[in-house]
């Protein structure tokens, strides 16, 4: 049986609208997903009949709330195949479950003249973290470097790894390029020289099955809006033997056992991370996107998104002074470009006025940036709704687009 | 003429076309026709930073009349700079204290003077106007 895309387009109600009076092509999947009527009816659940603090209080409302976090933990723990639950945290993203990372497992191993390793392909939210903790521990950033066609130098991890280095954060599937990182191939080589890993999943985790136990990792943060989801919650799945190391993030209530004046001791895990309310009503939201995804079969949305992203690369390659950056042979639905004498903005502009919106600009990705020698490019990123027919409706476009300039 | 006299001759010109892709046409058209700046003002310290595209914006005073050149890398912003350069260059400072560039409201370009665009545009409108703050003040204090 093959995936009924016009079904699952019928669950996300936000397709469904003209822009500008053009039927909306949404591409611009890696900056955000849309949400489906399974995951708003969730949330409104929630918002309009049980919503009570979780954790703290023992009126029904509260109990039905925390009842429904704690087995949106379980769902997630699932989907990740973590061993337990105390070692998915909840964060307000992938950026969030990053800082966390660098700020504590910074605080509690890297001293000065310590080494982080990271890759020329992150996102910003895996450099900047690591760059301030750097700065207040005196450490400093080593960077792996990727090829043109966008394939990390994974060769040269072993000559970068010396006995400074404490710890190798980078990720799954590059914002910029689409290149899918062999992290499983890294975690090893890292391991061999004991060297832990944290794995960016923001695009990882919405495009492939994640076994955190087979990986190995260490550390795998995602966010929940780029899957469905909505936006401001994500996890932090850690392995115990480092989260029970690594003193708290942010104070606050929950992640506490007991307060005095003079001492505090904290809770236990994954408490001891999530300090303050926290995005509960998200986090069930979350549960219910990963329930809609794993409802479908995984290996044909997987076909799916591949058909879209080869049909889409094949167009674009007719259309000449194009260039497309990151040609990886494992990739995933991303395509950046830029077309000679078009700037990105110009392009952006006006496919929004056609309806379809892809992202332009630096994609947070600056060193990418600089890699290739462009100020700026154009994404077109895709999901499981979109369709061959808006691929080719975006080539239309921007054959006529081009000929404007 | 005046500001709002040539404001008002945009307008019309834009109200002519009845496609989106035709005004921006025009826009891409004017972006086109404007004359470059000169490379020697095209430097760092002359430089409105967008998220998206940038924009280089020189001026000169005197006699009373500030000048801008001005230049983007996107042909969009270019066009919408030439219509800011036809209404704001060679004018008092009073004059350009005393005007708001309406016109990109009412052609329908308004999301492109939206912080979030970050196109540099909404900068540049503010740095000439600080420019001619600054003018007005050196002015009356030399009076």
């Amino acid at each position: 049986m093959t995936l009924d895309i016009s079904k699952i387009r019928a669950d996300f109600p936000i397709l469904h609208q003209q822009v500008n009076g053009k039927p909306l092509i949404y591409f611009d999947n890696a900056a955000t997903t849309q949400r489906p009527q399974q995951v708003i009816d969730r949330e409104n659940e929630f918002s309009l009949k049980i919503n009570g603090n979780i954790h703290r209080a023992t009126h029904y409302l509260a109990n039905k709330t925390t009842e429904a976090y704690e087995n949106s933990r379980e769902i997630l723990r699932n989907f990740i195949n973590a061993a337990e639950t105390a070692e998915v945290l909840f964060t307000h993203g992938t950026t969030e479950s990053i800082n966390l990372v660098a700020h504590s497992f910074g605080e509690a191993f890297i001293n000065a003249g310590d080494e982080v390793i990271i890759s020329e392909m992150e996102h910003h939210a895996n450099i900047v973290p690591w760059q301030m903790m750097c700065a207040r521990r005196g450490a400093k950033i080593v960077v792996l470097p990727f090829s043109n066609d966008g394939i990390l130098k994974i060769n040269l991890l072993d000559q970068l790894i010396t006995d400074k280095t404490r710890i190798l954060a980078v990720t799954h599937v590059s914002n910029s390029l689409g290149t899918v990182n062999p992290i499983a191939e890294l975690i090893n080589r890292a391991h061999l020289k004991n060297i832990p890993v944290l794995v960016d999943g923001a695009q990882g985790a919405p495009h492939y099955t994640i076994d955190v136990q087979k990986l190995d990792c260490d550390f795998y943060a995602f966010s929940g809006h780029k899957m469905y989801a909505s936006t401001g919650i994500g996890v932090l799945y850690g392995k115990r033997k480092w989260l029970d190391q690594m003193p708290p993030f942010l104070g606050g209530g929950e992640m506490i056992d007991k307060v005095t004046f003079s001492k505090t001791t904290y809770n236990e895990l994954p408490y001891k991370f999530e300090a303050g309310t926290p995005h509960y009503i998200g986090a069930i939201g979350f549960a219910a996107a990963i329930d809609y995804s794993t409802n479908l079969d995984s290996s044909q949305i997987h076909h799916h998104e591949c058909n879209l992203l080869s049909h889409a690369t094949s167009l674009l390659k007719n259309i000449e002074g194009l260039t497309i950056y990151g040609e990886a042979p494992e990739k995933a639905g991303v395509i950046s470009f830029n077309i000679a004498g078009v700037h990105p903005f110009d392009l952006g502009t006006l496919l929004n006025q056609m309806g379809i919106a892809v992202r332009t600009g630096r994609l947070c990705a600056d060193p990418v940036m600089d890699h290739f020698g462009v100020e700026n490019m154009v994404r077109a990123s895709f999901a499981l709704y979109n369709t061959s027919e808006e691929i080719e409706a975006f080539y239309t476009a921007l054959v006529r687009l081009k000929a404007m300039f | 003429m005046t500001i709002d006299e040539i404001q008002q001759e945009i307008i019309e010109n834009f109200s002519g076309f009845e496609d989106w892709m035709d005004k921006y046409g025009l826009l891409i058209e004017l972006g086109n026709e404007l004359v470059p700046i000169d490379p020697k003002y095209k430097v760092d310290s002359n430089l409105i930073r967008g998220c998206q595209s940038r924009v280089w914006l020189h001026q000169e005073f005197k006699d009373g009349i500030i000048t801008f050149e001005a230049e983007s890398d996107a042909l969009i912003v270019k066009g919408l700079v030439a219509l800011l350069l036809k209404i704001y260059s060679n004018r008092t400072p009073h004059e350009i204290l005393a005007s708001e560039p309406r016109f990109i409201d009412e052609i329908g370009l308004r999301h492109h003077l939206s912080p979030t665009r970050s196109n540099g545009l909404l900068a540049m409108v503010k740095q000439m106007k600080l420019y001619a703050l600054a003018y007005e003040k050196i002015s009356t204090k030399n009076n």
